[in-house]
């Protein structure tokens, strides 16, 4: 059983890098591609919301950066899509004749790769670390950083000279190693890459939540003034899984958006963050397992549900989120882990009710 | 006698012009024990949120080792020697007995040097030893929130010796418990006397008997009078502060 237990994720792997792209077609194999994309940033929000207790509203623009930096270096490179003057051709509708100083950089791939996951990473860092050090926490928190995700939303989708606005950066059709990168080829491979990298994901979330740091996330999650008190300052903890989170993010819109085939403004909407977080709440927070699951269950069901019935979706995610609040209080993991189909039975209260230490049932305490 | 360990001069703490602290004076030296005790509304707890740098005085200084501690934060003050443990017990629910110890005995307290390193072993050894002075062993992997009201005292009280402050201050450590568990705690803060300075805050005179510490009244926000338990209960005033003015 412990053998098993170990073997887990390798066979968990070994289906989504060789069982699924022989068994799926082209489409459905890139909407899986899609959902462990999502599965990433699922994870940074359980770092910061599951673990530590920061509920952000605003990851959305930690997603958006990593996507408009790598849609950026595609555009710059197509040839197809430039115009006269080799910059790309949405410029000349808005009669920009020169590239904006910013996207010079990102004619370099070695700079991209590292621009999609540092920019977030140093966005989320300064911004967390300015509301952090001004004692800003539970709700405030989370009002902050929607209303910082409402600036970084108005200021992409008002800027056409910039970002050609609201339209966002089309990636389908840009090319990559001389292919079109909404080729069927080049999505398998995005697709391997995003199997490889959600583990890698995986396990620096497992770094920051296991050993004593991760026991201090989860103080701060408890008790933060006491933390203090116990001569812990919690700014640097925040900031740092701030940060951290802020950097998956980014990787995992880049991910996101090479396989969707563009990124947009939207991406920052105030209801795509909001999602992000139900994705964790469904599948269980505070536990590492769980974000995966949630991402991928909620975003399959979400495509499962608008091939059916696409007014319906919106409808179906509300009931889900409720249905978990109420009846999953731990997620999806957290209730196959805890007692499972007992837990529904005693919201209805004809379930035996465990006792206070079940791990201390067999042996009597005494009491002296 | 020499300098005192922790000075308050002239203190005073207002919350929109209500004083809860009026010109508060106190000399706390190496090695003291002291009880304060005082009616509801007396400046107790303010006075320990002044020392521990939640609250800061409108008026007035504090100083600890010759330092003033105006201004400094409450985790520059648990780290030069100043622990405290809160009237109603605050554990960390969701981390187990023994990790909230471990937790606060850690010697480093940097978030970098937390990342993938272990607690030293001497730490560790610490850790038990007074795991099991409070009895908690048997719980050591239970989580802190499941443990019963006493339970978290406790583990209030044995963080706090963890974390190895020079002065210890407690507030209300025995509400809520039974006769026995207050008669245990009365007997594990006194073997923490001698290399410790502790001050305990206090409503029950039972406890405050058996501790036999020195005792201070506290009454609107000022020192009333210090000395033994037998002497402070037989001074008039504090017959008065607590009963009423006697009647004519």
């Amino acid at each position: 059983m412990k053998l098993f237990q170990r073997l887990v994720p390798w066979i968990l792997l070994a289906i989504a890098l060789f069982i699924l792209p022989a068994a799926l077609d082209d489409f459905r194999l890139n909407l899986f591609g899609r959902y462990f994309a999502l599965s990433i940033t699922a994870l940074a929000i359980d770092l910061i919301w599951g673990y530590t207790g920061l509920l952000s509203l605003g990851q959305g623009i930690f997603f958006a950066l990593g996507g408009y930096a790598v849609a950026m270096n595609l555009m710059l490179n197509t040839k197809s899509l430039a115009g006269g003057n080799g910059i790309p051709k949405f410029f000349e509708n808005y009669g920009v004749a020169q590239l904006p100083f910013f996207w010079q950089p990102f004619w370099s791939p070695l700079f991209t790769l590292i621009a999609l996951w540092v920019i977030p990473a140093a966005v989320a860092g300064v911004v967390g670390w300015l509301i952090f050090r001004n004692r800003i926490k539970g709700v405030y928190f989370s009002i902050i950083t929607q209303a910082a995700l409402m600036v970084f939303f108005h200021f992409f989708n008002g800027q056409q000279k910039l970002f050609d606005g609201t339209n966002g950066l089309k990636t389908s059709t840009t090319e990559l190693f001389g292919q079109l990168v909404g080729s069927p080829d080049m999505q398998v491979w995005f697709y391997r890459l995003t199997v490889l990298l959600l583990p890698l994901a995986f396990l620096v979330c497992r770094y920051f939540t296991s050993g004593r740091f991760g026991d201090a996330l989860i103080a701060i999650r408890d008790d933060e003034s006491r933390l203090r008190f116990a001569g812990f300052n919690p700014v640097p903890f925040k900031t740092i899984v701030f940060l951290v989170a802020g950097a998956l993010c980014g990787i995992s819109g880049a991910l996101y958006t090479v396989q969707s085939g563009i990124v947009s403004p939207q991406y920052m909407s105030i209801s795509f963050s909001i999602e992000m977080v139900i994705w964790v709440a469904v599948g269980g927070r505070g536990t590492l397992v769980g974000p995966i699951i949630g991402a991928t269950v909620v975003n399959y069901l979400r495509s499962l549900v608008s091939e059916a019935l696409p007014e319906a979706w919106l409808f179906v995610q509300g009931a889900l989120f409720i249905f978990v609040v109420v009846l999953m209080p731990d997620g999806i993991y957290g209730w196959i882990t805890k007692g499972g189909f007992r837990t529904f039975l005693a919201a209805f209260g004809i379930a035996k009710k465990s006792n206070t230490y079940p791990q201390l049932d067999k042996e009597a305490i005494p009491v002296d | 006698m020499s300098e005192p360990l922790l000075e308050l001069n002239d203190v005073s703490v207002s919350f929109d012009g209500f004083y809860a602290l009026t010109d508060l004076s106190l000399k706390l030296y190496k090695g003291e024990l002291k009880s304060i005790i005082g009616p509801n509304g007396a400046g107790k707890t303010t006075f320990l949120d002044v020392i521990t740098g939640k609250v800061r005085p409108t008026k007035g200084t504090v100083s600890f080792k010759g330092k003033s501690l105006l201004g400094v934060s409450e985790q520059k003050i648990s780290r030069n020697g100043i622990g405290r443990k809160f009237q109603t017990p605050r554990v960390f629910e969701n981390l187990t007995v023994l990790r909230n110890l471990e937790l606060s005995a850690s010697p480093e307290k940097n978030a970098f040097s937390l990342l993938g390193s272990s607690l030293p072993q001497s730490s560790k050894d610490e850790v038990h030893r007074i795991m099991n002075y409070v009895g908690l062993t048997p719980f050591a992997t239970v989580k802190a929130g499941s443990l019963s009201h006493g339970q978290k005292q406790w583990l209030a009280i044995a963080s706090l010796v963890a974390q190895a402050p020079e002065v210890l201050l407690l507030d209300e450590p025995v509400a809520g418990l039974t006769d026995e568990e207050t008669l245990r705690t009365a007997e594990l803060i006194k073997s923490l006397a001698g290399d410790h300075t502790v001050v305990v805050i206090e409503h029950d005179m039972e406890f405050i008997r058996d501790l036999g510490f020195d005792v201070t009244v506290l009454h609107q926000g000022q020192v009333l009078t210090q000395g033994p338990l037998e002497k402070v209960k037989s001074d008039p005033r504090v017959i008065e502060v607590y009963l009423g003015p006697p009647e004519q």
